[in-house]
């Protein structure tokens, strides 16, 4: 269980100097696997490693580096082909911890490129981007006909000379999710960091990493995401404000959750997990020394979960019809 | 895994995991000259069957690892060598940062490297091969490692990959039957098989080379030979290489030495012999 090992130094990173090869190697495919790889190797900065260990972290704090630039790049070219309309970007995940400069984008990878816009300017900022050579990728018509009427966010574009994605949201969870996010409060708090860019103010900054988390998705790469929220509950000064802000967007309990795998996993311990707690940490702990996932068929009850999250039964009953024609398989 | 390997060639170790026996007896077998003590590996590779119930009914080799290509497609368990050769190369293309890396051969004599790259079926695998039975120090069939720092070639000597006519040629080479491993018919890359790199290559694996001469070969085509503009040359290896990009700075000033400093030349010729013959020529007109 090498994820767990992960988990171990991340939370104390002293533990590294004792690990032999043959743990090392399971650490570091768990850590590549769970992309916290540049992490890790953040964490361990001036702690004695394995030989031969030191290069692999020196490459992955070379990648995020890398990533970082670009993803700032990229946040900057969307800020300047939204300026004329008057809109700044706020910048979401990756790209707002790197821009904001928060521990938690600290050797972090980054990606694609996700932003927010109020809802009532979506199709100005959808033209605008469009003008400035970012294009359509999901060719189907259902799946953009999906994304419009349903989704946070519009179909992914992709910059046709950079190669890059953005995905635009309007809010941070499907529009069929049961939690409803106050949209035009996330952008009333909106902080700017210059540059004509914005992030979300601290308290929307966690709930959205927590509505990611369990409110949306199977949790894959759940670990790092988790590492997101510890990061940035460890930077939040007032915890009354960040309770009574999860409470407005309906995610209280998945705060609370949250707060309690993170003390769990990189904490001091001092909560007790309830039984479902324990099945969401055996899901973000199942990678194995190998870099596998270890637990498939609970992956494969979270993949049925995130669907149920996702929709209404009658709703995703047409919809996994519809793509089961069009010849899509769950992996 | 059930079965596990750690191999080292050149400067990057491997953690060869497996869901098979044979892949890794033969990799074992193949690579006996190479260190393979366990220790802190630089990349994983798994082979994992393809699918579930995959590892008896009809085996079938999934290439997965530290870095993976999304839609790469499985392959036969009797092909099981070769998807763990591509899995140790997809891994040094996806993520090696320590050298450039360039998509080439090269062999080395008297210090200096000779570098050749161009596309599947050019020719610079089998020509570095060829090289490497008559004088020259062979240093890969696949990468070149260019040096950030001082813009040497580090070998990266895994075996010779011979596809389809190239194996009767080194067979009739190399008189050692024991340095062939099994002739793999109609793989994805045709029919295969690898060679053991003579024994100096895996001996002096950590000694790097001054680059001297870079060829564009090209086999089929009439006796052959243009000079390559240093800018034709610099595009074209960026293309040849997997991580220019992901290299930023250091990348750019690294190919931008190479190719204002090593003399570049398309060479095409018709058969083995006759690139020998010329090579020899152009190595002795650079001293």
């Amino acid at each position: 269980m090498s994820a767990r090992t992960l988990m171990a130094l991340l939370r104390e990173p002293s533990g590294a100097s004792g690990l032999g090869a043959r743990a090392w190697n399971g650490v570091i495919s768990a850590a590549r696997a769970e992309r916290l790889l540049g992490t890790l190797a953040v964490r361990l900065e001036g702690v004695e490693v394995p030989e031969g260990g030191r290069a692999v972290l020196v490459d992955a704090l070379l990648d995020t580096e890398r990533e970082a630039r670009i993803a700032l790049w990229e946040a900057d070219r969307a800020a300047r082909a939204l300026a004329p309309l008057g809109l700044e970007p706020i910048l979401l995940k990756g790209a707002a911890y790197a821009a904001a400069g928060l521990e938690a984008g600290r050797g972090r990878m980054i990606g694609d490129l996700d932003i927010l816009v109020p809802r009532d300017r979506l199709d100005e900022a959808e033209a605008a981007l469009l003008d400035a050579g970012w294009e359509w990728v999901k060719p189907d018509p259902y799946d953009d006909a999906y994304y419009r009427q349903w989704m946070h966010e519009l179909p992914p574009l992709i910059h046709r000379e950079r190669d890059r994605m953005i995905d635009v949201h309007h809010t941070i969870l499907p529009l069929t999710a049961r939690p409803k996010p106050d949209a035009a409060e996330l952008v009333a708090e909106s902080v700017g960091v210059g540059g004509g860019l914005r992030v979300l103010s601290p308290e929307d900054r966690v709930c959205h990493a927590v509505a990611h988390l369990f409110a949306d998705g199977d949790l894959s790469g759940g670990l790092r995401n988790l590492w997101d929220v510890r990061c940035l509950l460890g930077e939040m000064g007032d915890e009354a404000a960040l309770e009574r802000r999860a409470a407005r967007h309906g995610l209280g309990a998945h705060l609370a959750r949250a707060r309690r795998l993170a003390d769990h996993v990189f904490g001091a311990r001092g909560e007790r997990l309830s039984l479902a707690d324990r099945l969401f940490l055996c899901r973000l702990l199942a990678r194995d020394g190998w870099g596998r996932d270890g637990a498939k068929l609970l992956g494969l009850a979270f993949y049925i979960r995130s669907h149920v999250l996702r929709m209404p039964p009658l709703m995703l009953a047409r919809h996994l019809w519809t793509k089961w024609r069009k010849g899509h398989r769950p992996v | 895994m059930r079965h596990s390997l750690t191999l080292t060639i050149g400067p990057a170790r491997f953690r060869i995991g497996s869901a098979w026996k044979e892949p890794i007896a033969r990799l074992r077998a193949l690579y006996a000259a190479y260190p393979q003590e366990e220790g802190v590996a630089d990349f994983t590779v798994r082979l994992e069957p393809a699918g579930v119930g995959r590892r008896w009914w009809r085996p079938s080799v999934r290439i997965a690892g530290d870095h993976m290509l999304p839609d790469a497609l499985p392959m036969a368990l009797r092909h099981g060598l070769l998807a763990a050769e591509m899995g140790m190369n997809l891994q040094m293309a996806l993520g090696w940062r320590r050298h450039l890396l360039i998509h080439a051969s090269s062999v080395e004599k008297d210090g200096r490297a000779l570098v050749m790259t161009g596309e599947s079926g050019s020719g610079k695998s089998t020509l570095a091969a060829l090289l490497g039975e008559r004088g020259w120090r062979f240093m890969g069939d696949e990468f070149a490692l260019i040096d950030l720092a001082d813009g040497k070639v580090h070998p990266f000597p895994r075996l010779v990959s011979l596809k389809n006519a190239s194996v009767a040629a080194m067979r009739v080479e190399v008189v050692d039957g024991a340095r062939f491993g099994p002739l793999m018919r109609g793989t994805p890359k045709g029919d295969i098989a690898h060679l053991v790199p003579p024994a100096a290559a895996t001996a002096r694996m950590g000694e790097a080379a001054a680059p001297a001469l870079l060829l564009f070969p090209r086999y089929g085509f009439a006796r052959d030979i243009r000079p390559v503009g240093q800018g034709e040359a610099f595009m074209r290896l960026t293309q040849a290489s997997t991580n220019y990009v992901a290299l930023g700075e250091a990348g750019f000033e690294t190919l931008h030495r190479f190719v204002t400093g090593v003399p570049a030349l398309a060479v095409d010729y018709e058969s083995g012999e006759e690139a020998l013959e010329l090579i020899d020529a152009l190595w002795a007109d650079l001293s």
